[in-house]
């Protein structure tokens, strides 16, 4: 079973929007742990190693240059 | 016997001329396992120590199961089982909350535990015994190998004694000296891994506990915030405790008894265990590890096994268990090389079989650290997340990576390997290590199937008469064990009281399993011919096989 990337969302609006809301009142750090949490929960659902590895790769993907040559932002000294 | 006393006296000898056909390098678990081996298949061997004492500490204490059974077969597993910790069960705990526990061994039927645990010294002490006991095995203290030259077919060494300098020729040397391995130098190797940006505190300290014989792992506890703690238990009263200190910490000011002593008293009135217990401070060390390899493992007439060829970090106990698994796949190989019974191929496979055992050992040794030590911050915030998920749904307990603990290689791919022809289910593929199950001896007498098993090649055979007949024809080159189930017993054969040998290799009337004398599985057969056993047995030699 290959990765759904056509239109699968029940009701994609109302999905969107509970997503940013379950963001609301977080700051960064706390954003990135709760995105994480779903990232697995997500996995899990999903279970097949195969599809995931589709998913990390489209993922990646998107990540703009300056993002594949770092691995993340990191403070430059001075 | 307090083994981490004895000093071992270096003996003058004069060199005799001649060649050795193989001197093993380093008398630590692996060179003396190997050496031992060697002088059991009837190899004249000679084992050199740069050292006269045996480990100081206890340094590695969880030897496992695999390497028990191996143990077993050089003659030390009753007496080291007699004196270790036996253990199966580990668990985690994030803060002072349990998240994850596991069972290494769930089923019975098993001679052996899945870990032990015991200081090294104590295990070099018993092998050093059983090398003593051995006329064809020359053990020389205080012998370091200060240069090694390989020609094409022998190698040369230098060797300093407190008598001076002379040569040592062999016709092949297996170097067991560990991860900062002279001979490897000698030759110009270098390995290639990662190392870890971490700093890590081991502490054994005598105490009274009433905790249980498990492996205990925390991430966060109140006692050591933001980092891990791990405790194992071992022989006489001592407890292993390993400190996560961090990449920051100075090495020197950590293992001064006054700032360990700290530590573990914050451990001890944080647990039930052994709250405000009494303890004394018995060994200490800080670390830090790699994980790494040699690219190859033979180098013409030299081998290269144990530290000496791969590291790993210590969450796993995958270290001094890959160096017995190492020991155990050359030994064979090396005597049948020796005996005229196998070219020299086979030795190539001893490399490319530990090789990919290396990998796997790496592979889990370092996901096991990224996940106790997160290399960035998109790793750390995983870890975190999979903690904060595990404590309320069991999915995340098993993304919970404090080690996965060392078990037996499956040597998968191996060209010793025929590849099934024929259907079979379990976890016995050709490539794996042989699992143990209770059998019954014609006469009554109770038995463990390995320790059945022969030094050379052996079948299990679920009996058909034919095909026992025909195998029987192999012998003495192979040991034959008839297996027949409970309630029929027949002579000669095994019962197979629980049914356990024909579940775990899944035998039928007529299946055959044949062992190479290392007891990896090399070949199974629903109903084999003569010419496949014997091209099985020659493909799993690396002897040619005749034109089809």
């Amino acid at each position: 079973m290959p990765l759904i990337t056509a239109p699968n969302l029940e009701s994609p609006d109302d999905f969107y929007a509970e997503l940013v809301a379950t963001h609301d009142g977080l700051d960064a750090d706390a954003s990135h742990a709760l995105n994480a949490r779903l990232v697995l929960l997500l996995a899990n659902h999903v279970g097949r190693l195969d599809v995931l590895r589709e998913a990390l790769a489209a993922a990646r993907s998107g990540a703009r240059p300056e993002e594949t040559r770092g691995s993340w932002p990191v403070p430059r000294p001075g | 016997m307090d083994f981490q006393s004895l000093e071992f006296p270096h003996r003058p000898q004069a060199e005799a001329p001649g060649r050795r056909p193989v001197v093993v390098v380093g008398a630590g678990p692996v060179g003396l396992a190997l050496a031992i081996a060697l002088a059991q298949r009837d190899v004249p061997v000679v084992l050199l120590d740069n050292d006269n004492r045996l480990s100081s500490g206890s340094r590695a204490i969880c030897f496992a199961k695999r390497t028990l059974e191996i143990f077993d077969r050089l003659g030390i597993g009753d007496a080291l089982v007699a004196q270790g910790v036996s253990w199966n069960v580990g668990k985690v705990f994030l803060r002072d909350e349990l998240v994850y526990r596991f069972d290494l061994l769930p089923e019975p039927g098993h001679e052996r535990p899945a870990f032990i645990n015991v200081p090294q010294y104590v295990v070099e002490g018993h092998l050093v015994q059983r090398a003593q006991q051995l006329a064809n095995l020359d053990l020389r203290w205080k012998n370091e190998v200060v240069d090694t030259h390989p020609h094409d077919d022998h190698v040369v060494l230098t060797v300093r004694t407190p008598d001076g300098e002379h040569s040592v020729e062999a016709d092949w040397v297996v170097a067991c000296d560990g991860s900062r391995s002279a001979v490897r130098g000698h030759l110009g190797l270098q390995t290639q891994g990662r190392t870890f940006r971490d700093r890590f505190l081991i502490a054994d300290v005598r105490m009274q506990g009433d905790a249980p014989a498990e492996r205990w792992f925390w991430f966060d506890p109140a006692f050591h915030p933001n980092r891990s703690v791990l405790l194992h238990r071992q022989p006489g009263g001592v407890w292993r405790i390993d400190f996560q200190l961090g990449w920051d910490a100075d090495p020197e000011r950590e293992k001064k008894p006054e700032n360990i002593i700290p530590r573990v008293k914050a451990l001890l009135a944080h647990s039930p265990a052994f709250r405000d217990t009494a303890f004394t401070l018995e060994w200490a060390s800080v670390y830090t590890f790699s994980c790494q390899r040699l690219e190859r493992f033979r180098h013409g007439r030299v081998l290269l096994a144990g530290d000496a060829a791969h590291g790993v970090s210590p969450f796993g106990a995958r270290g001094a268990n890959s160096g017995i698994q190492d020991a155990d796949n050359l030994a064979w190989k090396l005597a049948a090389v020796l005996r005229g019974d196998a070219p020299e191929a086979v030795l190539d496979s001893y490399a490319r079989e530990r090789e990919a055992a290396a990998d796997e050992n790496i592979r889990h040794s370092t996901r096991a650290t990224d996940f106790i030590t997160p290399r960035s911050p998109a790793s750390l915030l995983f870890r975190d997340a999979v903690l904060h998920l595990a404590r309320t749904h069991p999915f995340a307990r098993t993304l919970v990576n404090s080690g996965r603990l060392s078990t037996a290689t499956t040597l998968h791919g191996s060209t010793l390997n025929t590849p099934d022809a024929d259907a079979f289910e379990g976890a016995m593929v050709p490539g794996a290590a042989a699992i143990d199950a209770r059998v019954t001896h014609a006469d009554g007498r109770e038995a463990w199937l390995l320790r059945e098993l022969g030094d050379g090649f052996s079948a299990l055979v679920a009996v058909d008469g034919r095909t026992e007949a025909m195998l029987r024809e192999f012998a003495p080159e192979l040991r034959v064990l008839a297996i027949v189930p409970a309630g029929s017993p027949a002579d000669g054969a095994f019962t197979d009281r629980d049914g356990a040998v024909a579940r775990r290799y899944d035998l039928r009337p007529g299946s055959v399993v044949l062992l190479r004398p290392d007891t990896h599985v090399c070949a199974r057969w629903r109903h084999p011919t003569r010419a496949q056993v014997r091209d099985a047995i020659d493909r799993a030699s690396a002897r040619p096989l005749p034109c089809p």
